[in-house]
């Protein structure tokens, strides 16, 4: 589903070089974890898979079933069915959360030629998914995560994915400033979206997510790189050793 | 002296082709107008109420020609709402257009009709206000209006208006110059909704003064129609008495200068006075809110919200007073004034002051200019919203706060509509 190939990426406003040269390959159905110490450019992986400004691709490429992502706008991905769940979701004054799912959910549909979603059903769905996620109803009336806690905000990038229902969902660090029951709130809610047409990439320091969310791949990236790649035990050895041992064996 | 006598020369050159009848109590009212104006003559670029804007178009002898402007397909606004329907054309009320005047609780009255006579309630009200707002800040355009105004309304509202009173003014001429003067009396525990749209003229000067006694309620709403070219100038001069409220918001979409000027006394207590305003301007647009709300008595309220989406060269201009006097504590004044700049071309131009001599008060002003949140932008881009209806959300979003300042739903979803539509219509 999601192919990388020898991706190099610098910041496009000073000369610094976060990717040099990832290959990744997830297939559909699968779920890949990317784990790496601070500064390893897992994130802006992210960030460039979903078209974030600022970033320059120097080398590389990088496909959603075969369509070249990297050639796309931000929603041009997220309508052949990519989905980023953000680190830090961003708060939108101003816009209702309503108004701002029914406006992308919308604007994805008509993107692939697909029919809008009435009022009437959309109201129907969100209140059913968001249900199962803890979002009252009140929440959902607010403006964009303004004023939500940090659990609430990831429980809203979740809400959003469930959705979208995208193809290869990239989850970026989503267990960061969660409790214990948030996260498995927000776990249940990945789990719940698993299925043999879907894949997930998920970005995370800690080895505790995924307890939750069972990882088929695990992959450790330091330096830019992928370095070494394993099964779920890869993660439990960083959680015991730390990367340093991982990091002297690969040099 | 050079700069006055330049002043003196203006105002003659500007009222040269202007007369008034000197009969009834409006003949006087006029004269003691036309005596204020000549003692301030007309504004000037020095002058620090007149910095950002220049007030030459408004000066001149003779309006500068604005194109017609046909706004297609879309209806006026406020259509679809039940309303008494007052129309000016060009400055001149059109009868025929017009609604039946009664509205139970509401008398309404032409001004040219009433004047003539000797004695009328509006005599309390026209140009005394109007006067009382000429300290500690000359306002020539004012005084001008008072003395010169060739129509307008005055309205009583002695109960609970059932629906709003609509002022349309519609333009037919490219040169039209109007000036145009209301005079509002609610009573006490009165409430009226006013409604104004509509480019006017070419040229356009209205005043209206509001007296909202105790315990009355004052709803205005008004859009200022999207023609390029006008030019206006307009002042709002109220006195609030205890426990009333007084809620005004403009829309204002292009128009190549427009002076709005609001003038609040808050002279009861527990009086609210709201300000607000939403305008979005492309290119040759100059638009320019003046406000100076007196808290004079005690637990009152005050809040401005003005924001700007300026693109292409426009311009906007701020000037916020709160002047808390001696002895209104309590007192609650907050002003906010922000322009979303969707270019390097574009440039607001604000001047927040507060002037507080009482010691219990709390006061609080914030403004800002900006660019269109980029973070926001990718993140409602990342979930499939195309980057131009991103953006229309997030002008809306930033303006939402101005919009939330009117009371009816109905209406601020019609202002809304508006802001969408022209935002849909000005992409870049």
């Amino acid at each position: 589903m999601l192919e990388i190939n020898n991706l190099h990426v610098k910041l496009e406003e000073e000369d610094k070089v976060i990717l040099r040269g990832v290959d990744l390959s997830v297939k559909a159905g699968e779920v890949h974890a990317i784990m790496g110490p601070n500064g390893s450019g897992k994130s802006t992986l992210s960030y460039v898979l979903a078209g974030r400004e600022g970033y320059e691709v120097t080398e590389g490429t990088a496909t959603l079933d075969g369509q070249e992502l990297l050639e796309m706008e931000p929603e041009e991905r997220a309508a052949a069915g990519l989905f980023l769940a953000f680190q830090y979701p961003v708060e939108i004054p101003g816009v209702g959360n309503m108004t701002f799912l029914r406006t992308a959910v919308n604007a994805q549909r008509k993107a692939r030629g697909e029919e809008e979603v009435s009022a009437g059903d959309f109201l129907k769905l969100i209140r059913e998914k968001a249900k199962k996620l803890k979002i009252d109803a009140e929440m959902l009336k607010r403006p964009v995560n303004v004023g939500f806690s940090g659990g609430e905000k990831k429980r809203n990038e979740i809400l959003q994915m469930a959705m979208l229902e995208p193809k290869m969902c990239i989850l970026d660090e989503t267990d960061s400033g969660l409790d214990v029951d948030a996260m498995k709130l927000v776990s249940e809610g990945v789990n719940a979206l698993r299925d043999a047409g879907r894949a997930f990439l998920v970005i995370t320091h800690y080895q505790r997510l995924l307890d939750h969310i069972k990882p088929d791949v695990v992959h450790i990236m330091a330096a830019g790189r992928i370095v070494k790649t394993g099964g779920p035990e890869l993660a439990l050895e960083v959680e015991h050793n730390g990367y340093a041992d991982i990091l002297a064996e690969v040099k | 002296m050079a700069v006055l006598q330049a002043k003196q020369d203006a105002l003659a050159a500007r009222i040269a082709a202007l007369s008034f009848a000197d009969k009834g109590w409006l003949g006087a009212a006029r004269k003691a107008a036309l005596d204020r104006l000549a003692a301030m003559g007309l504004p000037g670029r020095r002058d620090e109420y007149w910095r950002y804007t220049d007030p030459a178009g408004l000066n001149a002898a003779e309006p500068a020609p604005a194109a017609l402007f046909d706004p297609g397909a879309e209806p006026q606004l406020f259509d679809h709402m039940d309303r008494v329907k007052l129309v000016f054309v060009d400055g001149v009320f059109d009868p025929r257009a017009s609604d039946d005047p009664r509205l139970a609780g509401v008398e309404i009255e032409r001004l040219t009709e009433a004047g003539g006579r000797d004695a009328h309630w509006a005599r309390g009200l026209y140009g005394v206000l109007e006067a009382q707002g000429q300290q500690p800040v000359a306002r020539p355009h004012a005084a001008l209006n008072s003395a010169f105004a060739t129509e307008g309304v005055l309205i009583r509202v002695t109960g609970r208006a059932k629906k709003p009173v609509s002022l349309i003014y519609q333009r037919t001429s490219e040169g039209s110059d109007a000036i145009l003067h209301h005079c509002i009396k609610l009573e006490p525990g009165a409430e009226l909704t006013l409604l104004e749209n509509g480019p006017a003229a070419a040229r356009f000067n209205k005043v209206m003064e509001v007296e909202v006694a105790d315990g009355a309620r004052f709803h205005h709403i008004r859009g200022q129609g999207r023609d390029h070219q006008r030019q206006a100038v307009t002042h709002i001069f109220a006195r609030l008495g205890r426990e009333s409220l007084f809620k005004s918001f403009t829309l204002t979409a292009n128009g190549r200068l427009t002076r709005n000027e609001c003038v609040i006394e808050l002279t009861g207590d527990d009086a609210v006075a709201h300000v607000a305003c939403a305008a979005v301007g492309d290119g040759d647009f100059h638009h320019d809110d003046t406000v100076f709300i007196t808290h004079g008595a005690e637990r009152c309220e005050s809040r401005q919200v003005f924001k700007k989406v300026l693109m292409n060269g426009a311009t906007g201009v701020f000037q916020g007073k709160i002047l808390v006097q001696p002895g209104a504590q309590k007192t609650d004044g907050y002003q906010l004034s922000q322009s979303l700049l969707l270019d390097e071309d574009s440039q607001f131009l604000a001047k927040p002051e507060l002037e507080i001599y009482a010691d219990d008060v709390k006061c609080s002003h914030g403004s800002t200019s900006g660019a269109i949140d980029d973070t926001a932008l990718f993140y409602l881009q990342s979930r499939g919203v195309p980057k131009r209806v991103a953006q229309s959300l997030l002008v809306l979003a930033f303006l939402a706060e101005s919009i939330a300042e009117i009371e009816s739903e109905d209406l601020a979803e019609e202002i809304r509509l508006r802001l969408e539509s022209w935002l849909h219509r000005h992409e870049h």
